[in-house]
């Protein structure tokens, strides 16, 4: 039995609204968060980054499992912002938590999806007994270019899953998983660039909901289940609209979504999107209820999960949930905003 | 000037997860860590000890002219800390100096401490934040 012994979310506590950016760029505040979706988006404080805050949902994580730390296997980091270019955050992540040196430990890459990939592969590594535990995170404090319609949605975050095999530890079960994966330019960071460039519409019908779609068909039809066998549906949400559309499409009631789509009021968080949307779920689902994950990361790919929780969900009580940090909030001008993504070259 | 590389490296275990060392003959607990009792000599056997990271506010301040490398967070909170294991050290508040009085409790959170430049190395380390 391979599933999650431990999950933790971390949010920053700073917000900048859609009006205060709009504002700027002479654009009118609320028809973009109408168009988008999205009420306001997290910030990172000025010592905070995509390593600090794994290690916050990493310990979160070890909290609610209950592991001494020394007993994780793997540590896999993923993230589209990492702060070096050459340099592991798995390294740091795994040292500040105290799992260091038996470990083993990479960085992931793979835009909005880099996190779950890291699930995918922890899963591997426990059932085939090579490891206990495993460690998988998604963090991003990912970035807009001024002006750009994604300074509106860049969000941060981070959530980190601990997976393990033992009966007696899993509070979510994962039956199931799959990928659909495809070479489709919608969204990439060069080498040395600040800011991602994106396709525009491009990034929608062949880039997300192609992805999006066809992953939870494939482990619909993987697992033999349809829509209505699941309680719970968590997309990635790189907008508040994308995920209510491709459910829409999938003929999936949107009242199933609502709990895990957090991008309205935190941003969009790229590698831990969906990751901290599947943390808000669990937060409040039952013992026996199903929940469908499907991550989507630009270039592109998507990673489905079909997750069945246990009675060991009551070990969430140990961690500190999501809403804590999505409640902690101190809004910032645009200003301000500028100074803490350090958007000014003389920053 | 930067720190140098090897120093950086020795000071990851406390810095990262506040890792002490404490006397096994008379309890003390030390941090930064002591490589020999002060009280028990030679007489003391020295370990590694991770402190928890809880603690209450002793005392503090509020930097407005900050050392090179701090401009952008001044005005900024610094702390001494007395950890729940006993001994003070000296870190930085997340929290606004406004928001802060003595004996609030703390907790230690891994931050980002300094940056070497653009090209530099990044300095992680413990930080403390009020716990609500």
């Amino acid at each position: 039995m391979v599933g999650i012994v431990g999950y933790g979310a971390y949010v920053p506590s700073f917000r900048i609204k859609p009006e205060e950016i709009a504002k700027i760029w002479g654009e009118e505040g609320e028809r973009i968060k109408k168009g988008l979706g999205i009420q306001e988006k997290s910030v990172p404080a000025l010592d905070e980054d995509a390593a600090t805050m794994a290690v916050e949902a990493a310990k979160n994580a070890l909290k609610v499992s209950g592991i001494d730390a020394q007993k994780i296997g793997a540590v896999y980091v993923g993230s589209e912002s990492h702060p070096y270019a050459v340099k592991p955050t798995a390294t740091m992540v795994a040292e500040a938590i105290g799992a260091t040196p038996n470990t083993m430990a990479a960085d992931l890459e793979f835009a909005c999806k880099a996190g779950s990939a890291g699930i995918q592969i922890c899963m591997g590594l426990v059932a085939s007994n090579m490891i206990n535990y495993g460690l998988a995170i998604g963090s991003d404090t990912s970035q807009g270019r001024p002006g750009d319609a994604l300074e509106y949605t860049a969000g941060a975050g981070a959530a980190a899953y601990l997976i393990g095999r033992e009966k007696s530890q899993v509070l979510a079960e994962i039956e199931a998983t799959c990928s659909f994966t495809t070479d489709t330019p919608d969204f990439w960071r060069r080498q040395h660039a600040e800011f991602p460039t994106h396709g525009g519409r491009f990034t929608g019908v062949p880039a997300y909901f192609k992805h999006v779609m066809s992953a939870t068909q494939m482990l619909f039809e993987k697992t033999n289940t349809r829509a209505s066998d699941y309680d719970y549906f968590v997309f990635h949400q790189p907008n508040g609209k994308f995920p209510l559309e491709a459910a829409k499409k999938l003929g999936i009631d949107a009242a199933k979504l609502k709990q895990g789509l957090m991008t309205p009021v935190i941003g969009n968080t790229y590698s831990a999107a969906s990751l901290i949307g599947l943390a808000s779920v669990l937060d409040v689902a039952k013992a026996g209820q199903t929940i469908l994950v499907t991550s989507f990361g630009s270039g592109a790919g998507s990673d489905s999960f079909a997750l069945r929780v246990t009675d060991k969900i009551e070990n969430r009580k140990k961690g500190i949930p999501l809403a804590h940090y999505v409640a902690q909030k101190e809004y910032l001008c645009y200003g301000l905003y500028v100074k803490h993504r350090r958007k000014l070259k003389s920053l | 000037m930067d720190e140098s590389l090897a120093i950086t490296w020795r000071r990851i275990p406390e810095r990262y997860r506040l890792e002490g060392s404490a006397c096994s003959k008379c309890s003390s607990n030390f941090f930064p860590p002591r490589k020999l009792c002060p009280t028990c000599r030679r007489k003391g056997t020295i370990s590694a000890k991770t402190f928890c990271g809880k603690g209450k506010i002793y005392s503090f301040t509020e930097i407005f002219s900050p050392p090179g490398g701090f401009e952008l967070e001044a005005p900024y909170t610094i702390a001494i800390v007395q950890l729940e294991e006993g001994p003070k050290i000296t870190a930085q508040i997340t929290a606004p100096h406004g928001e802060i009085k003595i004996g609030d409790p703390v907790e230690m959170v891994f931050r980002k401490i300094q940056e070497d430049g653009e090209e530099g190395l990044i300095h992680y380390g413990f930080k403390f934040r009020l716990v609500k």
